[in-house]
């Protein structure tokens, strides 16, 4: 058998496409060739040069340059603005002190204010337990939407609600309902726990109806093809499932999930409502305390330092995915 | 083969389909269809696009549910309440236009998905008899290869050894040369003439006329989702007895595909 045959790797195993001789050698005509067009210099200023859907498209030195001097222009502009502006020192008094910033990054218990930058580590906390619990009970809630069984009919009910109801209801009174209900109903266990563990609840029960969403998506993605592929094998639907249908739908929506969990890392500050210190409860308190809101920009910096690397590692894999598809279907 | 597969004494057909009736909605696809293919022997299905040859394939592995009718398979019946689906697909292998390879795994792990999670064989005797099965088929050095690396070509040999891993009794082949550039069909029907040769039991949907000729004992032609005419393939292209296949043979040859 020979194995180079010409035209060897150009076959995009793309479902059903006719299999018409018409395909062979010409790479697939796609909205993707245009814009994406290799070797144009890009500007590094922005650091996505060569990555994902760039900032700039084509151009060179000379587009460089014009983007660098445009870049100025307008930043310029906008600190000629805020300088000009008849409260402008007020302002900068108030939100942009640099030692009041620096003392509510550190805190100090003595004159009734806590640290912004530990407290912003029950944020992580937070986030980070939420984001475990809400893509377990997402795709629970998923797989239940995309069952077909009649016996589970009255699931499919109740996690539609489900869903209608957390991602119609503002979270914020999610976090209110949860960690003041809770603990009204006094039951043992249930009702004596922290702010934090009722914030990371009402976080899950929130999210996890977006991101129940996004799964969902994800699962409808992958071609009904497949899934007559494995059952055909005599593997049974649970098994088609884990090792052929989900891999591959959540390999689909990593960056919308990813969205999601950039979106879930700042809504953590909801949680301060209930008197949680987390980093922007900690800097109202400071504001409140010594009547300079400067603690706030820090919390806003710090919340930036976490969600801006989450999201350029967004479209990296976006970009890396784009790549995988595209060499499936270019030599 | 063909004469040694009929002239063998066996016990009853290994496909029966016995008046069938299929519909998707308002569209009847099979309409009260009977065909049996025995032990060993190779029946070719020709017909014009949706007169009903793949939906008659996905229905004998239970892929479609039928409306009327019976399926037997080497003598059971499959398509009454109760049958275990799982279990009866395991002894029938089945593989499609599109090949729908598992695209998130290598060829290998496309090849032993199947025998281990669904007859439990461990890993290594798993991966051992791919690996047979694969340098069977010249595609030792695919192994580790991801699907979309892969020439069509490839991609359908790789699909037909992951049904052929599972042991089936019966192979159902649907048109699974439809999808290839013509210069890549004739290492897959190399595989399938290489399978009738050892004495495997398929059922084909194809539209590639020389190739039925050349390797089925015999020929069915479906128009709506009937048999039409069926007979050895020597009498079935040469001497039509009925209007309908004669017409379709006339439009194969006039597009010069006979």
């Amino acid at each position: 058998m020979n194995e180079n045959e010409p035209g060897d790797s150009s076959l995009a195993p793309s479902h059903g496409s006719a299999g018409l001789p018409f395909h062979s050698s010409d790479r697939p005509p796609g909205p993707l060739t245009g814009a994406m067009s290799p070797g144009a210099p890009m500007a590094g200023s922005f650091g996505t040069a060569g990555r994902g859907p760039r900032l700039l498209s084509g151009g060179g030195r000379r587009a460089t340059a014009i983007s660098t001097v445009s870049t100025l222009v307008v930043l310029a502009a906008l600190v000629a603005i805020f300088l000009a502006a008849p409260g402008s020192s007020q302002v900068r008094h108030t939100f942009f002190d640099p030692h009041d910033m620096w003392q509510s990054f550190i805190g100090d218990p003595q004159k009734g204010y806590y640290s912004v930058g530990e407290a912003i580590w029950l944020n992580i906390r937070m986030f980070l337990a939420a984001e475990v619990l809400i893509l377990l009970l997402a795709l629970l809630i998923a797989l239940i939407r995309q069952s077909t069984s009649a016996v589970l009919f009255p699931l499919r009910v109740l996690a539609m609600i489900y869903v209608d109801f957390f991602r119609g209801v503002p979270l914020l009174l999610v976090v209110y309902a949860i960690g003041f209900g809770l603990p009204a109903l006094r039951l043992s266990f249930v009702s004596y726990q922290s702010y934090a563990v009722y914030g990371v609840i009402a976080l899950t029960l929130s999210y996890s109806a977006y991101v129940s969403e996004v799964y969902r998506a994800g699962l409808s993605s992958v071609h009904q093809s497949q899934v007559a592929a494995a059952r055909s094998l005599g593997l049974t639907q649970a098994t088609a499932l884990r090792y052929v249908i989900l891999p591959q739908a959540i390999r689909n929506v990593v960056p919308p999930l990813l969205n999601d969990f950039i979106s879930l890392q700042k809504d953590t500050a909801l949680v301060g409502v209930l008197g949680a210190i987390e980093a922007n409860q900690a800097a109202q308190i400071y504001g409140s305390t010594v009547f300079n809101y400067s603690s706030l920009t820090v919390a806003a910096i710090l919340f930036l330092i976490l969600t801006i690397p989450l999201a350029r590692f967004t479209d990296r894999l976006i970009d890396l995915d784009r790549r995988r598809r595209l060499a499936g279907t270019v030599t | 083969m063909t004469a040694a597969g009929l002239s063998a004494p066996r016990p009853g057909p290994a496909i029966a389909v016995e008046d069938v009736d299929k519909s998707f909605g308002p569209n009847q696809v099979l309409s009260s269809i009977s065909l049996s293919v025995a032990t060993h022997e190779v029946v070719c299905l020709i017909g014009a696009s949706g007169s009903g040859k793949s939906t008659l394939l996905r229905c004998i592995n239970l892929l479609e549910p039928i409306d009327a009718g019976r399926i037997l398979l080497l003598g059971e019946d499959v398509s009454g309440p109760g049958v275990d689906a799982n279990a009866v697909r395991r002894h029938v292998g089945i593989v499609f236009q599109s090949y729908n390879l598992f695209p998130h795994m290598t060829v290998l792990r496309n090849v032993t998905l199947a025998p281990m999670k669904a007859l439990r064989m461990p890993r290594p005797q798993a991966e051992e008899a791919a690996a047979d099965l694969l340098s069977r088929f010249g595609l030792a050095d695919k192994r580790s290869e991801y699907p979309d690396r892969l020439s069509g070509g490839q991609q359908q040999r790789v699909a037909i050894v992951r049904a052929l891993a599972m042991q089936p009794q019966v192979m159902l082949l649907d048109e699974v040369t439809s999808a290839l550039d013509p210069e890549l069909v004739a290492e897959v029907l190399d595989v399938i003439r290489e399978l009738a040769g050892g004495g495997m039991t398929m059922l084909i949907a194809t539209h590639e006329m020389g190739f039925a000729k050349d390797i089925a004992s015999r020929v069915c032609f479906l128009e709506e989702g009937r048999i039409i005419e069926q007979a050895p393939p020597a009498e079935l292209f040469t001497e039509p007895r009925d209007d309908r296949t004669r017409r379709f043979l006339r439009r194969i040859v006039d597009a010069g595909r006979l």
